[in-house]
Formats: C-alpha cells, sequence, structure tokens
C-alpha cells in the first residue's frame, strides 16, 4: 500500500498529516492494514494500554470528589425526583383492596361491592395498628377532599366492626378472650405438623406496609391442620403475631389477638368451614362456636363502614383509591401541568386551580427580564471594570463584591426599605413634588419589587464572567479597528462587543438558572404577581408535605433549565461561553 | 541632536514631549522629520520611548507638548479613525470573529465603499501577500506567519500614505522573521509608502531601514542610515547598542585635529579618532568594532596601533571564529576572524599581538 | 385498639412520673426545637431554666427551626436519624405529624400532671388536645391590629372584623396571610354567614367562592404576608392601615415599642401551640423527654410563660395564676386572648375541617391570588 490515506481499511488508524511519519508507519503495517507498534502488537492496542494507565490515574484522582457529588448530590436529587412518579403507598397500605378494586368499574354509581369492603376491612385494620392509614389518608387527600379525616375517624372505629357477633362469640365461651387458647388453638397444640407459609405472606404484607424489619423468630408457628380449615383466620393471627412481636415487642402467647383475627374466624365458621376433620385443639370450641354462629347474621362490611361515615359510599372515593392504585402514577406531573387524572385518562383541571402552568411561564419571563436587566446595568461597570489600571479596578471590584457578604435576607429587607409606600423612594419622590402624597408608587409586592431586588442581588454573577471575559480582549484590537478608520462606536460594536459575547453568555446562563430557581426573594419582596415557581414547591416541600407533586414541580423545572440549555447550545454554541 | 524643521516633509515631530504621571518625561523634546516614501525604524531598548512615539503618531496617545505634522498639518486633535494611518499591531490585531476577509473589508466598509469594490481591493491586497487562498479562514486557523501577513494586508488594504509598524515580526521564528523582513521592505518600496516601524532587534532595523533612529531614554541618541549608524556612533550608547563592540577606558591626553592620545587605565597610549570628546582630561571610553582587529598585524602597516594580548578563549561560529581575549587589564575584549584557509585557531594561554588603523578606533564619551 | 393502650401504659409505667424513674436512665443532653426569638425565649425563662436548675448535668440545644418542623421531621424520619427530642409546632402542624407516623401518640392522664387542686390533665387542658399527639400550651390568636393615626377624622375606631372589608368608612391598606385559613373564615363571616355555619359553607364550592369573591373586593389593597413578623413591621412603617397577625406580636409592637396601634379583638381566630415528641425515640431521650414534658407543662409552668409574653396557657388551672410582665410590670391577663373582655367573638381554628380542606382550597386560593 503505497498511500495510508487513500485505504478504506486505514482510515480510522491515526492520520498522518506529515509525510515523514506516514513514511515511517509504512514500515510497521500489519497485513490487514493496521499500524503496528515496535514490539509486533496492534499500534491501537498499545496507545489503549498506554492511555489506559493514565485514564486509571486520572479516575483515582477525581475519584474522592465523584463519590462525594454521587452521594452527597446526585442521590438525593434522583431520590427527589424519583418521588414525582411514586406511589407504592396505597398498594403497599391496601394490597387486597387494590387486586379486588381492579375489577370494579368505576363509572358506575355509588361504592364497589361488599367483596370490595371486605378486603377493605382487612388492610385498614392493620394499617391502623401500624398508624400507616393516616399516611395515605395525606396522600389520598391530595387527589380528593375529604380522605384525610375519613381514613382517621375510619382508623379508629375500624375495630367495631362485627362487634354484634364478637361479642356472641365471646359470650359462648370465655375461651375466646383467652390470650393463651388462642395461641394453643393457632400452633395446633404439641404435635401438629407447622407450616410457616402464612407467617411468610403476612411478613411480606406487613414489611411492605411499614418499611420495617420483621424477620426473626416470632415465638409462634402455625399449626398446618388448622391452616388448612381456618386459613383466613390464621394468616390474620399470624399477622398479629408478627406485629406483637417486632413492633410491640411483647409476646404473642400473652396477647389477645386483634378483632380481625376473631372477625376472620366468625367469617370463616359462617362461611361453612369444614371442621368434621379436625381434632386438634379447641376442636370442642370451635365446633360449638360454628353452632351459634349460624343462627347469627353474617358481618356486613360495606354496612358497617358506611354506617362508620357515609362517605364510604361515594362513588369518587374509591374512584380515587383506584385510580391511583398502581405502584407509579403520573397524577403528580398532570397536577403540576395543571392537568388531573379522570376516568378516560388525562384532563384539564378546574380553571379556578390552574396555577402551575402560569407559574412556569411567570418563572421564565421573570427570569428573562432579570436576565436582561443584569446585562444592561453589568456591562458598562464590567466595561468599565476592565479598562481601569489593576489597583483601582480591584478597588471598585470589592464594591461589586461587597453585596454577597451581606446576608440574603438583609438585602432584601433593605429593598423593602427603600421601595415600599412609606419608603425612601418615595419619600424623596413626594419630597421633590414629583408624586402626590397620596399617589404614592406601588413599586414592592409585585413583579416591579422582584425584578428590581434580584436584579440587584445577582449583578455580581453577570458582572464577574463578563469582566474576566473583557479583561482578556486586548486594547489593540480596538486601537487596530481605531486605527482601520472606525469610530469608536464602531470599533466597539463591530469588535469589542462581538469578543464580549462569551461574558454575556455565561453571565445569563449563571444569572437566568440562579433567577429560575430563587424563592426567597420572590417570597418577601414579590407579593402575589411576583412569585416565581419555586414558591410553591417551597410551599410543597415544607407545608403541604406534598413532596410528590414538589418534585414533578421541581424535575418540570429541570427539564426546562436543561431544555434552555440545548437551545443556547444550538443557537448560541456552548463554546462561546468563557468563565474565566 | 536636532534637526531643522522640514517643511516638505511628510511627518514631523516638533518638540514633542509625553508624560504619563506629570513627573517624568517619557519622551523628552523630540524633533524629527521624515521625507515621503522614507522607511524609517526607531531602534532602542524597552522603554526608551520609541513605542510612545509611535503611539502618538497613530492618534492613541496625545502629545503632552509640541507638535506633530502628517502632511504639513498638525494632527495632533484629529482622532485616529481620521489620520488615514496604517497600523500592524505587535500580536497582528486581527479580528477573531472575522474570517480574514472580513478582517481586511472591515477598514473598507466603515469607509463606505461599494461591495464589488471592497472585494476587489481584498483580492488584490490578499494576492499582494501571497494569501489569496485563505480569505474564508479564521485568524486562528493560521500560522503566525501567515497572520503576520494577513495583518499587513489589512494594514495596506485602504492603501494610507503612511504605515506604523509596532515590533510586527516579534513572534516570528528566526528564519520566518528574515524572509518577512525581506518581504515588507519589498512591499514598502513598491507601494512606495511611508514606513515607520518600531523594533528593539537592531538586525532588523539595519537590514530594513532607509534611516533608522536609536532611542534611548527619551531621546533620540542618533538618527542616521545603517551603515553610518554602525560605522560612525556617536556616542557610546549607539557604538554599545548597534552590533558588536570592544571598549576601553581611558583619558585624553591631547587632540590633533582628527587624531586624539588616549592614556588607558593601565598606562598604554594609543591613537583614536575623537568623536565627542572635545578637551584633555576627560575620560573617554574607545571603541573598536571586534572585525577590524587585526590578528596577523604586518597586514595594517605602519600607522597600526598594536597591543599585547593573551587568549582566553577560542570559540568556533562556523563562517566566523569568536575569540575572547584579555588586553589592557581587561578580559572582554573579542575580536572576529574569518574562517578562510589560511586562517590559524588561536589556542587559549597563547600569547599574541593584535592591531587596528587609529581611524577605527573611537574615542567617545564615557559611560 | 386494646393493644395500643397497653403499649402506651407500659411505656408509662416505665417512664411514670418524675420520682420513679432515676436520672441515669435519662439522656444528659436534649434538643429542643421551637421558633426563635421572643417566644422561644418565653419558653427558655419559663422552662428550660428551671429544669436544667433541678438537673445541672443537662445539655439543653435550642434550634430554631419550628416552622419548617414537618418536613425536617419527615426528612429525619426518611434518613432513620430523628435528632429532636420535643418540638414546638401549632396543633395543624402536629395533627398532620401524628398522621404521618411522625410524632409520638400520648396519654394526657398518664404523661402529664395533674392540675394542683386534683383536676386530671385531660379535664384541665380539655378541648385543648387535639389529636393524639399533641401536648398543648399556650393560645394565641390571629387577629386584627390597626394605626390608629390612620383612623379618618370623624370616624369610630374599627371594632369589628367587617370593618376590614369596609374600604369606604376605613380606606388603606390592610395586611393579610397569603393562606386560605383565616381569611376565608373571616370572609364569610362578613357576606352574612352564621358563625356556626361557616364551615359547612366552606365546605362547598359555592362557598369557598363566596368567600374568594369577598376577599375580592379588597384584594387590591391587600398585602400578603407569609411571615409573622411582617404585619408588626408594616403597621410600625405606616404601610397598612391594618392586618392580620398573632396577639402576641402585636402586643410587642404596641406595649413594648409603643406604636400607635390598636388591637381589634372581633372575630379572633384561636389556636394552639404546643409540644410533640417523635416517635421512635431510643429509650433514654424518650425518658428525658417525657420527663422534661411532665415539668413543663404543669399549672405553675404555663402560667409563668405568660410572664413573657402575651399568650394564654392552655391549661384552664394556669389562667388564675397570670401575673404581670416581667419587664414592663403591665398586668399580663387583659392582653390574653382568653381573657373574657377580649373573647366576645372568638372563633376556632378547626383542624380537621382545613386538615382535608387545605389542599384544595389552598388550590383555589393561590390560583385567585395569581389571577
Amino acid at each position: 500500500m503505497s498511500d495510508g490515506t487513500t485505504d478504506p481499511k486505514t482510515v480510522d488508524a491515526p492520520k498522518a498529516d506529515d509525510p515523514r511519519d506516514q513514511a515511517k508507519a509504512a514500515d510497521n503495517v500489519d497485513k490487514d492494514g493496521r499500524m503496528l507498534s515496535a514490539d509486533g502488537t496492534p499500534l491501537k492496542r498499545s496507545l489503549a494500554r498506554a492511555l489506559r494507565v493514565q485514564k486509571m490515574r486520572a479516575l483515582m484522582l477525581i475519584a474522592p470528589l465523584l463519590i462525594f457529588v454521587l452521594v452527597t448530590f446526585i442521590a438525593p436529587i434522583v431520590d427527589m425526583l424519583f418521588r414525582s412518579v411514586e406511589n407504592q403507598i396505597v398498594s403497599n397500605t391496601l394490597p387486597r383492596t387494590v387486586a379486588s378494586l381492579s375489577d370494579w368499574d368505576a363509572s358506575q354509581d355509588g361504592a364497589p361491592g361488599e367483596e370490595v369492603f371486605e378486603n377493605f376491612y382487612y388492610d385498614l385494620f392493620i394499617a391502623a395498628e401500624a398508624k400507616e392509614h393516616t399516611r395515605l389518608g395525606s396522600r389520598l387527600n391530595y387527589e380528593q377532599t375529604g380522605l384525610s379525616s375519613l381514613f382517621r375517624g375510619s382508623g379508629r372505629s375500624v375495630d367495631d366492626v362485627g362487634e354484634e357477633q364478637i361479642d356472641a362469640l365471646e359470650d359462648l365461651n370465655e375461651a375466646w378472650e383467652d390470650e393463651a387458647f388462642w395461641y394453643e388453638l393457632m400452633t395446633g397444640g404439641e404435635n401438629s405438623a407447622p407450616t410457616a407459609e402464612p407467617l411468610d405472606i403476612q411478613r411480606g404484607m406487613l414489611e411492605r406496609l411499614t418499611g420495617d424489619n420483621f424477620s426473626g423468630d416470632v415465638g409462634f408457628l402455625p399449626g398446618s391442620a388448622i391452616t388448612r380449615v381456618l386459613p383466613r383466620t390464621v394468616n390474620q393471627y399470624a399477622a398479629f403475631a408478627l406485629f406483637t412481636v417486632f413492633a410491640d415487642e411483647d409476646v404473642v402467647a400473652e396477647e389477645e389477638p386483634w378483632e380481625a383475627v376473631k372477625v376472620a374466624l366468625i367469617q370463616e365458621l359462617q362461611a361453612g368451614a369444614d371442621l368434621s376433620e379436625y381434632d386438634g385443639p379447641g376442636a370442642e370450641e370451635l365446633r360449638a362456636a360454628q353452632e351459634m354462629l349460624a343462627d347469627q347474621p353474617q358481618i356486613a362490611f360495606k354496612d358497617a363502614f358506611i354506617e362508620m361515615d357515609e362517605d364510604w359510599g361515594e362513588n369518587a372515593n374509591w374512584r380515587t383509591i383506584q385510580t391511583y392504585s398502581p405502584e407509579l402514577t403520573e397524577g403528580y406531573f398532570l397536577n403540576a401541568i395543571d392537568m388531573q387524572k379522570g376516568i378516560d385518562g388525562a384532563e384539564p383541571r378546574p380553571e379556578n386551580q390552574q396555577i402551575y402552568i402560569m407559574l412556569f411561564q411567570r418563572t421564565l419571563f421573570m427570569s428573562l427580564v432579570i436576565c436582561g436587566s443584569c446585562i444592561l446595568l453589568g456591562y458598562p461597570v464590567a466595561y468599565l471594570l476592565s479598562n481601569l489600571p489593576m489597583r483601582t479596578a480591584n478597588l471598585l471590584m470589592i464594591l461589586v463584591l461587597l453585596p454577597f457578604w451581606t446576608s440574603l435576607l438583609v438585602r432584601t429587607s433593605a429593598w423593602k426599605v427603600m421601595l415600599q409606600q412609606q419608603g425612601v423612594i418615595n419619600d424623596v419622590l413626594v419630597w421633590l413634588g414629583l408624586v402626590d402624597d397620596f399617589g404614592r408608587l406601588v413599586m414592592i409586592n409585585n413583579q416591579f419589587g422582584t425584578i428590581v431586588a434580584m436584579t440587584h442581588i445577582l449583578l455580581p454573577f453577570m458582572i464577574l464572567p463578563m469582566y474576566s471575559v473583557m479583561s482578556t480582549i486586548p486594547p489593540s484590537y480596538v486601537r487596530a479597528a481605531r486605527s482601520l478608520g472606525a469610530t469608536q462606536w464602531t470599533a466597539f460594536w463591530r469588535v469589542y462587543f462581538p469578543q464580549s459575547v462569551p461574558g454575556i453568555g455565561a453571565g445569563s446562563i449563571l444569572v437566568f438558572i440562579l433567577a429560575i430557581g430563587y424563592y426567597i426573594t420572590p417570597e418577601i419582596v414579590g407579593g402575589t404577581t411576583g412569585t416565581f415557581i419555586s414558591n410553591r414547591i417551597a410551599y410543597h416541600i415544607s407545608s403541604s408535605l406534598n413532596w410528590g407533586l414538589a418534585a414533578a414541580l421541581g424535575t418540570i423545572l429541570l427539564a426546562a433549565v436543561l431544555i434552555l440549555y440545548w437551545a443556547y447550545d444550538r443557537i448560541v454554541g456552548i463554546d462561546n461561553v468563557k468563565l474565566g | 541632536m536636532t534637526e531643522s524643521q522640514n517643511s516638505d516633509a511628510f511627518v514631523a515631530f516638533e518638540r514633542v514631549q509625553k508624560s504619563y504621571d506629570g513627573e517624568t518625561l517619557v519622551v523628552k523634546d523630540l524633533n524629527l522629520s521624515m521625507p515621503k516614501g522614507e522607511f524609517l525604524t526607531m531602534l532602542g531598548p524597552s522603554g526608551s520611548g520609541k513605542t510612545t512615539c509611535l503611539m502618538m503618531l497613530a492618534g492613541f496617545e496625545t502629545a503632552t507638548h509640541g507638535k506633530i505634522l502628517l502632511n504639513g498639518v498638525s494632527i495632533n486633535n484629529i482622532p485616529p479613525h481620521k489620520r488615514g494611518i496604517g497600523m500592524v499591531f505587535q500580536n497582528y490585531a486581527l479580528f477573531p470573529h472575522m474570517t480574514v476577509a472580513e478582517n481586511l473589508s472591515f477598514p473598507l466598509e466603515v469607509r463606505k465603499l461599494g461591495k464589488s469594490e471592497r472585494e476587489e481591493k481584498v483580492r488584490r491586497a490578499l494576492d499582494m501577500v501571497q494569501m489569496g487562498d485563505f480569505g474564508n479562514r479564521r485568524p486562528a486557523q493560521l500560522s503566525g506567519g501567515q497572520q503576520q501577513r494577513v495583518a499587513l494586508a489589512r494594514a495596506l488594504v485602504f492603501e494610507p500614505e503612511l504605515v506604523l509598524m509596532d515590533e510586527p515580526l516579534g513572534a516570528l521564528d528566526k528564519q520566518l522573521r528574515e524572509h518577512m523582513q525581506f518581504e515588507i521592505t519589498n512591499l514598502a518600496h513598491q507601494l512606495g509608502i511611508t514606513t515607520v516601524y518600531v523594533t528593539h532587534d537592531q538586525t532588523e532595523a539595519l537590514t530594513m531601514s532607509d534611516r533608522v533612529a536609536v532611542f534611548d531614554d527619551g531621546r533620540i541618541q542618533q538618527i542616521a542610515a545603517p551603515d553610518v549608524l554602525y560605522e560612525s556612533p556617536e556616542n557610546s550608547f549607539v557604538a554599545q547598542f548597534i552590533g558588536e563592540n570592544n571598549t576601553l577606558e581611558g583619558t585624553i591626553k591631547e587632540i590633533k585635529g582628527d587624531l586624539a592620545v588616549v592614556e588607558l587605565d593601565d598606562g598604554e597610549l594609543i591613537d583614536a579618532k575623537p568623536v565627542n570628546v572635545s578637551q584633555p582630561g576627560e575620560r573617554t571610553t574607545i571603541s573598536i568594532r571586534p572585525e577590524r582587529v587585526e590578528v596577523d598585524v604586518k597586514k595594517l602597516g605602519d600607522k597600526a596601533h598594536t597591543l599585547k594580548a593573551e587568549v582566553a578563549e577560542f570559540i568556533y561560529m562556523g563562517d566566523v571564529f569568536r575569540t575572547r581575549l584579555k588586553v589592557a587589564g581587561k578580559d572582554d575584549f573579542i575580536i572576529k576572524t574569518r574562517n578562510s584557509a589560511d586562517q590559524r585557531r588561536l589556542q587559549p594561554g597563547e600569547q599574541i599581538e593584535i592591531g587596528w588603523l587609529p581611524e577605527d578606533c573611537r574615542a567617545l564619551d564615557a559611560v | 385498639m386494646k393493644l395500643t393502650t397497653t403499649l402506651l401504659a407500659s411505656t408509662a409505667v416505665a417512664v411514670s412520673t418524675a420520682g420513679a424513674v432515676t436520672a441515669q436512665d435519662m439522656a444528659n443532653s436534649m434538643t429542643l426545637v421551637s421558633w426563635g426569638g421572643a417566644y422561644q425565649n418565653s419558653q427558655v425563662k419559663a422552662y428550660a431554666e428551671p429544669y436544667k436548675e433541678m438537673n445541672p448535668d443537662l445539655e439543653i440545644v435550642w434550634d430554631e427551626s419550628s416552622n419548617e418542623a414537618v418536613a425536617k421531621l419527615r426528612a429525619m424520619d426518611e434518613a432513620g436519624n430523628v435528632t429532636w427530642d420535643v418540638v414546638d409546632v401549632v396543633a395543624a402542624d402536629a395533627l398532620r405529624l401524628c398522621d404521618e407516623g411522625l410524632a409520638m401518640e400520648i396519654d394526657p392522664e398518664e404523661m402529664l400532671a395533674e392540675a394542683p387542686d386534683g383536676t386530671s390533665a385531660e379535664d384541665d387542658f380539655g378541648d385543648m388536645l387535639v389529636g393524639d399527639c399533641f401536648i398543648p400550651q399556650i393560645v394565641y390568636s390571629t387577629t386584627f391590629g390597626y394605626r390608629t393615626d390612620m383612623v379618618p377624622e370623624g370616624v369610630e375606631p374599627p371594632s369589628e372584623i367587617c370593618d376590614v372589608f369596609d374600604l369606604e368608612t376605613y380606606p388603606g391598606k390592610r395586611a393579610l396571610e397569603k393562606r386560605p385559613i383565616n381569611n376565608m373564615e373571616w370572609a364569610l363571616l362578613c357576606d352574612g354567614v352564621a358563625k356556626d355555619e361557616v364551615y359547612d359553607v366552606l365546605a362547598t364550592e359555592e362557598g369557598q367562592q363566596q368567600a374568594l369573591d369577598k376577599l375580592a373586593t379588597i384584594k387590591d389593597d391587600v398585602i400578603w404576608w407569609s411571615d409573622g413578623a411582617d404585619t408588626p413591621q408594616l403597621l410600625a412603617d405606616g404601610e397598612v392601615f391594618m392586618g392580620s397577625t398573632y396577639n402576641g406580636r402585636l402586643f410587642s409592637v404596641i406595649e413594648e415599642q409603643g406604636q400607635p396601634v390598636a388591637m381589634m379583638w372581633d372575630a379572633q381566630v384561636f389556636d394552639l401551640d404546643g409540644w410533640i415528641i417523635p416517635a421512635n425515640l431510643p429509650e433514654d431521650r424518650l425518658a428525658r423527654a417525657l420527663d422534661f414534658i411532665y415539668f413543663a407543662t404543669d399549672t405553675q409552668r404555663l402560667a409563668d410563660q405568660a410572664k413573657y409574653i402575651s399568650y394564654g396557657p392552655a391549661r384552664e388551672s394556669s389562667a388564675p395564676m397570670v401575673g404581670q410582665h416581667a419587664d414592663l410590670g403591665i398586668d399580663m391577663a387583659p392582653h390574653m386572648p382568653t381573657d373574657p373582655e377580649n373573647s366576645k367573638n372568638t372563633f376556632l381554628y378547626n383542624y380537621e375541617f382545613w386538615a382535608d380542606y387545605r389542599d384544595d382550597i389552598d388550590a383555589k386560593f393561590q390560583s385567585w391570588l395569581a389571577g
């Protein structure tokens, strides 16, 4: 091969511009046309090996910072952003209800059927024991007003369900109130073959419900005989046992079981559990109870709940639970763009609740205005600074940086004193007679106030990169332009200004990104028309505790910044940004 | 040194002074006049005031006192862009955000020339510096020499009558610099433009200029054609600054016409040509160029003055031999001999006799 | 829920009252969270300093994070590292912390001191025990103050809540809190809704719109505040004619700073502030927290706090013991929101209602504000 650059096989080989290099390389080319190093290994491989050591060393050098950033910055942000779609709380708290609700047709009137309520009873009972039902109530209250107190109230009275039948049972035989009797019945006595299955099932459900660890010795193993006859009762007892041991740190055999266990027993006996084969402990009592319960009415869960609170009969409440039962939801994101999940998918929220899109627009618009005024005010200052002798420039630079040394709150409050209606500026205007005493200007608690205060606060972030770029522009450029016949303005506009654009770009990116996420200043001086989306994010983080919505809003804000950054790169080019 | 005012001069400085701080003068009482078409170099060490003079001429600095005339008109109050002077800057100052063609077009645009005319002139100017194919490149994509050519083309494209160059070749390597020196002088003479060239490189000054003005301490020490400057320096600064130079210190014994008798510090008496010494008893510096010192003293004839010397060091430099000698108690006396077939290589420690003609030996002011 | 009771009982037995637990079982350091400023100062003087005298080895750390206690406690709980021992929060936040499982349930009978006359703590606190986790401390009210020098000539000073909505008689700016709570109730009251029907009306779409419409009549003249210090400052600067804020803040503007401001107690909204103990504290820290709470919420201590700030003690038995201001030497009783003269027409913040309707009405309110 005479000319390496024309052979397609060598296109990816290092290109040798210098003919001498080509001549040298020609000696070390294998039959496929790959460059070889002195010892005969392909040059690419040798190069990669040599570079790998360098790369490893570089990686080692940045490793501490990288790990630090990952652990303290990236991971929390990713975790926070994940909350914008995370919705496991519903299926973790109400696993059985969610499963049975999936078949329910929400478009028909009223509440779902008895089966859903029956499952809901067992879910709510354990959730109330673990105090997780109020959390779920708060979560669902973001979507449907009233669910918070509905869950809170129902959690208190859920153990009243089936009271009548339980009383009858306990009247029949006091053994049903005796913890030791229950324990023996459930373990199946001394010679029973134990089964761990119900424990494992309940352990999984409890761990999902509470997020705590329930593994370890329970001091209880269900008997397989009783599990075959009364599976639901054993399962409820297993849940009770696990909860007693791990959450309450008590001994199973010494605690009377939950009402839910008894309700399960009553249900199973009434449903005709086949006791004929059973001869374990308590067989007598069970048969007696079954006989007695045959005359008792069945436990009506739906009626019981509706009696507890008539809102359980409301279609809307159940529809909300059904809509929000998947483990991931787009509901927060829909809320964040003034939409909501309806029966047929996404639909706009009622007009009197729409706010976020308007706030996003306002945030973008005002950030741009602030950015623009920072450029207008900062450019001449940076220009002056970069053209002064070093010593004077340093002195003035301190003045520029001075605001950094005062607390943000102090500076913002100072603007309040300046701009308010009884403030310094209005006083001066009235004194000068420019403004009537009754016509004092409203310059704060509105957009104007926010723009003024934030422009002042962010100005140094504009001036510094501009200054550092401008001070690298040699004066000879303008001189050259002047000597070539340009007036001062032409020399500035055609020659100096284009070269200072990277500084404007860097300053604008800094100011814009800082502005878009600002919240203290708009909160203090923004009134109602000058607040940003970040004020709502802060509200949802610290006041309403709707972290999912806050995360969705934050994610959208982050995405908006990234898109703008991308657009900036496409239009202006990120190479045109110099921070120093 | 002063020069009388010349009304025919194209560029003239009249008693120009410049001070930045109001306490010290950077330029002291400068008088200078240049005829049209001349290539004048301002040469001097840094801080000698040469660049300040150039900047005053370009209009970027104002004279504190005195007048600067261009074509007989005072330009003190004319802003730089109306002076119509082309200028090449030290680091070329090509506008980085414009292509080469746009750079060249810039002075034509501000002069509101039509598009076709601009393009024509830009093309011609680029061809002139052999950069015709580079019009669409950005300055950052060009080598130093290419940038230099573009800068030159840009300074010439609007056809100024006066071009100023501020150390334009300082950033180039030696070979390229020598080549560009030749090109610049050629162009300047071809186009008949008047050029003021600032440099601190004496070789550049000597090879390129019609006249050289040697600056030091805010004054022109001597202004003359290169050969005059080299061969007849008027003071010891110029002698030292231009070319290599051997000095011996002594005192004037007597002056007879164009011959002075000098007593060197070790007591030896030698003859020298008095240049700026006037009376006996005055301290003086004797200046002899290394190449005018002869090792084979018989070649010089009777008038030659001879001295004993000891070889301290022999340096082989290719075309010449450079030998350091101990003479009259000093050990930095350099002689240069041509590497010719008959030239012997001197050995360190060797005792020899050296000599020179009295007219090559100049008695200058004491340093 | 027998189990819960047994759990609580057993904890209470372990802690019992001050005497039964020896000091060795309790942590030697305790982090108290409060609001900072004059209010926290009153707690330091009335509770922390005497308690420290009894327990000289104890180190008390104050954290001024109450205004974001709910969010911070939730974050701490998720990180599995709760560093706070006793947290001062308003009742609504206590309710939410309780709902979230972040605050410990309390048993007033076991954990709180009886009144000097033997009345049980449960009866002594009465209605103030909101939710299952809240240990009440003070009653404060959100009410209006106005500048006396801005009352137009020949007009009676404002004395009724509806004067706030009367721009013709009382022209000037108002300061209202930038949230629906309280404002919506006042608006309905002044739009002809009977006091006991306010929350029923507010639960309906139309009622909410009615309240917003009423607020709209003064919207252009309202400066919306979000920090308790805003209204006192706005009043002091003469920026507003009248504004709502906490009565203790107005007390300091009027009595301590001597500004020409007067109180308007009509339709003041009672709210409660008190302690919660974070859930799942380690045993020694829990013992310390309970010991402190037992001491700091007894009749004498609650009455003592009123010497430093004009908030009413949450115990009925403390009321007669309220004395004079520690520095000003004035009688504090007339400045208490609970004083009979002041509380002729009052409103009790409806926690349950707002727990349910907060998100919904807030969305509408914010949308209305921004529109």
